[in-house]
């Protein structure tokens, strides 16, 4: 038992209670509360595989943005009856048996089909901020560079340095338009006069 | 990290990705169906950092679709509570089964 496996042991313990718990709570505002660990344990998993870069990005995008939304929903809808709503007992079994039978198959398959990775000894990190930035602005010599296979003979495609500048402008175009949206959906109701 | 292989991050994933599956299945709070979707789209971040670092020749990508699956999840949060506010104020309930009215 090395350090590595006992913190992802704790990590993954932590991830995987919570997740249960946002299924399981029947309270809307534990399953939110529940769901605040289950990021926090996703965000720590980034940190154990070396990025930390994400790591950061989960806990202040999703944990103090996305999630504060969250409950800012709960707080306006939960009310009385709408805070814990029942199900019937038919549906757990349906949900659970589901839930059992798509976790042994993606399971099972994407394990089966983990074994020919191996990590690079050399290389610890997942590129940090610095080679990020730069592939975001389509500027960065940090990917891999080289011949593409499966095309005709004679002819020769190199792959050239990666960029993302394209999609990360569409991104950000998209957010800001689905802001814009979004605000116009939720705005303060005005009843018409007539 | 040398004695931890990609099998352990795999299978948080699809333990993660289950959970959130039988969250929207179960759930009839139109919130807590949301949260199940946060649930999945964290799964395939999980899977997109860890393979990302046990497959040296795409160690940049994985951490370029993950960020891009971060910020769309919050774009998509703030729409779908955008709506479940709209018919929350129309329908006074955030009930999914009462939400049958385009119905054939």
């Amino acid at each position: 038992m090395s350090l590595p496996v006992v913190l992802f042991a704790i990590v993954a313990a932590l991830t995987a209670v919570s997740a249960l718990g946002v299924v399981l709570s029947r309270n809307i505002v534990r399953a939110a509360i529940w769901l605040l660990f289950t990021l926090i344990g996703v965000s720590l998993t980034y940190f154990l595989l070396g990025a930390e870069f994400l790591g950061a990005a989960q806990l202040i995008v999703y944990v103090g943005g996305t999630l504060v939304l969250v409950v800012f929903g709960v707080m306006l809808t939960a009310q009385g009856p709408m805070q814990a709503l029942k199900n019937k007992p038919m549906e757990w079994v349906v949900g659970g048996l589901l839930g059992g039978v798509l976790f042994g198959l993606i399971a099972s398959v994407s394990i089966g089909a983990a074994g020919s990775f191996k990590p690079a000894e050399s290389d610890e990190r997942l590129p940090g901020v610095a080679p990020l930035g730069l592939g975001f602005l389509g500027v960065t010599e940090t990917a891999p560079i080289a011949d593409v296979t499966g095309v005709p003979e004679g002819t020769r495609i190199s792959r050239k340095s990666v960029a993302y500048l394209l999609p990360f402008e569409i991104v950000s175009v998209h957010l800001l338009v689905v802001l814009i949206g979004a605000a116009y959906l939720a705005r303060a109701k005005r009843r018409a006069a007539s | 990290m040398t004695h931890l292989g990609l099998e352990p991050f795999l299978a948080l994933s699809a333990f993660l990705f289950a959970c959130g599956v039988v969250c929207v299945a179960t759930k009839r709070n139109a919130i807590g169906i949301l949260m199940g979707v946060e649930l999945i789209l964290n799964a395939a971040n999980v899977n997109f950092i860890a393979f990302a670092r046990y497959n040296p020749a795409f160690r940049l990508e994985g951490e370029v679709f993950a960020l891009m699956v971060i910020v769309l999840a919050a774009a998509e949060a703030a729409v779908a509570l955008a709506i479940i506010l709209n018919f929350y104020n129309n329908h006074a309930t955030v009930d999914v089964d009462k939400a049958d009215e385009l119905k054939g």
